[in-house]
């Protein structure tokens, strides 16, 4: 189990990143069940972890730099998922970087209340390779519970820090860490003139950044708009509605291959907008005129097999798939004003789970939640962001009356949200808990919106 | 009705040319006397002005016609011939004149107040003269509601435009709509007026 479960990450961080080895921790021979290697044993209470800078070998100043970076992200990483007590980096600064794994100074960690220690090293390798080899440590038995070792490009070195922490989080909690993940969204920090026959248009394009912010590429070059971008599960590809052809069409931008398609067959008069991929990546739902009105469609991934999902004189759209790809939820003003209703991808079991005054752009929740966030108009002109348990009709709302809040996409493991708002003054993108907790900026350049959050 | 709307819009169309055309002819016509000036020079004209300067002060030269140009003769203005007009300009130039009507609508409707229909039928009367322009309806909507349920409702709006012009006559060929949701507001700003303004449909002629 432990080594398929390695095996598979080895495999996935290979396709993001390339050449990074993951060696799997000698085990003692006499081994320990798993709940001795769970740190922490007071009830009720977190596990406090330190993460000091780690030991640069040989001492160069880009290396420090490094040893510097990785332990300043890792601690970021497990601090936003809130599952151990992190202690502040600026309370240890004084406690000397152990030499060795076997050298660490315990009782100064002890002392200062740590119950984890992650200990780690950055050394240099030939063709400007680096190797980072890290281990969390026990301070009350003196064991180190858990190590891996990477090596790669020093350009990588913020996503080593990441998988670090994301093992460390399942090891030791069980959690699905979503260090590793990315948001695509869209902005107008590189605004131009738009092209066309109307003049003083502003561009806009999709970007995607790492969860917390950094890393922020540009990925479409369209002069025009570039809106609602939307990962497929795989992480390789962004659906997005786009203008380049004139009016809106389902663009798919293959993010590594450097490909764009236009796969549903959109046209002067057929337009194709709001892409959303099933979880299994092989079926896309979306919003289409093709029969007279803003209707869902659901088709292919290549456009084959296209067919109609809804069927209404009002307008439907905004679809998002539930966990196992068996429902779409949407927007519907059928009634009059923009609602979230749920419904069988065969069409039957049509169900209205809001009754507000104006709500939008339903996102369900990843698995193990079944809750769908939305945006919602909590007094005119401003926008609160909410969700609904499907169980019990509960709902929640996350944001209260701070500028407007809107577009909200979960994080892989549910937990976590991202989302629009003005609350800083321009339109940034902010993190916030499902429980309401943890609220974060992630961007600052220009206007940032219609986040979506990758598997 | 319609007829009325007609001449309004002749009429505007009219004044729109004849001013055009009095600044061009007038630079016409002073560059005109400004070239035979300096061939012809001193003895039969010593009064004659100084060459205008080249086009950015045609305005004023254009004021100054009556007095600079005694004896000229003022042709006068051809009669309006809007084909002629338009079919000289490029398709920017037409459009930055907006020569057909935007089309407005209520805050989350689509509906076609008595105002939108005036507006859709004036500006078939312009579209019945120019059957060979294709004319995108723009669905636009102001800032206030979410950017994904408005890219449904100006598709709307657009659709809407588009069913009342081909019911009117106009041939769907002719015809394509566009949805920018809040995306490119025409003003910007928090106030009842910047947001009616952004409610509407925007006529773009995109072929002639």
């Amino acid at each position: 189990m432990t080594n398929s479960t390695r095996y598979f990450l080895i495999g996935q961080f290979t396709i993001i990143a390339g050449s990074v080895l993951l060696l799997s921790q000698q085990l003692e021979p006499n081994q320990r069940t798993e709940v001795d290697l769970i740190i922490g044993d007071r009830i009720g209470s977190q596990p406090r972890f330190a993460v000091p800078d780690c030991l640069a070998l040989p001492e160069s100043a880009e290396l420090i730099d490094a040893a510097e970076t990785i332990a300043r992200v890792l601690w970021n990483d497990l601090e936003f998922e809130r599952e151990f007590q992190m202690l502040a980096r600026d309370t240890y600064a004084t406690i000397p970087t152990a030499r060795s794994f076997t050298d660490l100074p315990f009782d100064a960690w002890r002392e200062l209340g740590a119950d984890g220690v992650v200990s780690c090293t950055v050394s240099s390798l030939p063709n400007d390779e680096i190797r980072i080899q890290a281990r969390l440590f026990d301070v009350r038995t003196l064991d180190s519970t858990f190590g891996v070792e990477y090596s790669g490009q020093m350009r990588s070195l913020r996503l080593y820090a990441h998988q670090l922490s994301d093992e460390i989080h399942r090891n030791q909690r069980g959690l699905e860490g979503i260090a590793r993940t990315r948001i695509t969204f869209v902005s107008d920090r590189d605004s131009e003139s738009a092209l066309g026959l109307v003049e003083d248009r502003q561009t806009k394009e999709v970007y995607v950044t790492d969860y917390d912010g950094a890393n922020t590429r540009r990925v479409t070059v369209s002069r025009s708009l570039s809106i609602t971008p939307a990962w497929s599960p795989d992480g390789r590809a962004i659906a997005y509605t786009s203008y380049l052809n004139g009016p809106q069409d389902v663009f798919v931008s293959f993010i590594y291959e450097g490909l764009l398609e236009s796969p549903l067959g959109g046209d002067q008069d057929i337009h194709n907008w709001l892409p959303a991929y099933s979880p299994d990546g092989k079926q896309m739902a979306f919003t289409s005129n093709r029969d007279g009105n803003p209707e869902i469609y659901i088709s292919n991934v290549d456009g084959t097999n296209s067919r109609r999902l809804t069927n209404h004189p009002g307008i439907d759209t905004s679809p998002t798939w539930s966990p196992l790809g068996h429902q779409i939820a949407f927007t519907s003003d059928r009634t009059g004003s923009p609602q979230i209703y749920v419904l069988g991808i065969d069409g039957t079991g049509l169900r209205r789970i809001t009754f507000e005054s104006y709500c939008d752009r339903p996102t369900w929740s990843p698995a193990p939640y079944n809750e769908i966030a939305y945006t919602s108009r909590t007094s005119p002109g401003s926008y609160d962001i909410k969700h609904i348990d499907l169980a019990t009709n509960e709902v929640r709302q996350l944001t209260f009356g701070v500028g407007t809040n809107e577009s909200p996409s979960y994080s892989a493991n549910g937990r976590h949200l991202v989302f629009s708002s003005t609350r800083s003054g321009e339109k940034q993108l902010w993190l916030i808990g499902r429980d309401g907790r943890g609220l974060r900026r992630i961007t600052s350049m220009g206007n940032n919106e219609m986040p979506s959050w990758s598997r | 009705m319609r007829k009325t709307t007609v001449n309004f819009l002749g009429t505007d169309f009219s004044i729109r040319y004849v001013k055009r055309n009095y600044v061009i002819l007038s630079m016409i016509l002073a560059g005109l006397l400004g070239s035979s000036c300096v061939r012809n020079t001193p003895p039969v004209e010593p009064e004659a002005p100084e060459p205008p300067p080249p086009s950015a002060s045609a305005a004023i030269v254009s004021e100054e016609r009556p007095e600079s140009l005694p004896e000229a003769p003022l042709l006068p203005p051809p009669p309006f011939e809007p084909e002629d007009e338009f079919q000289s300009r490029t398709l920017e130039e037409i459009n930055r004149d907006t020569p057909l009507q935007p089309v407005f609508f209520g805050y989350d409707s689509s509906e076609l107040n008595s105002i939108a229909v005036t507006a859709i039928s004036a500006n078939v009367d312009i579209l019945e003269n120019f059957p060979t322009w294709v004319i995108t309806i723009e669905g636009h909507c102001d800032e206030r509601g979410t950017p994904e349920y408005n890219l449904g409702l100006g598709e709307r709006r657009a659709l809407v435009v588009r069913e009342y012009l081909v019911e009117l006559g106009i041939a769907t060929s002719q015809l394509r709509t566009v949805s920018y949701g809040k995306e490119f507001p025409f003003e910007s700003g928090e106030t009842e007026q910047s947001w009616s303004a952004n409610r509407r449909a925007h006529f773009v002629i995109t072929a002639q």
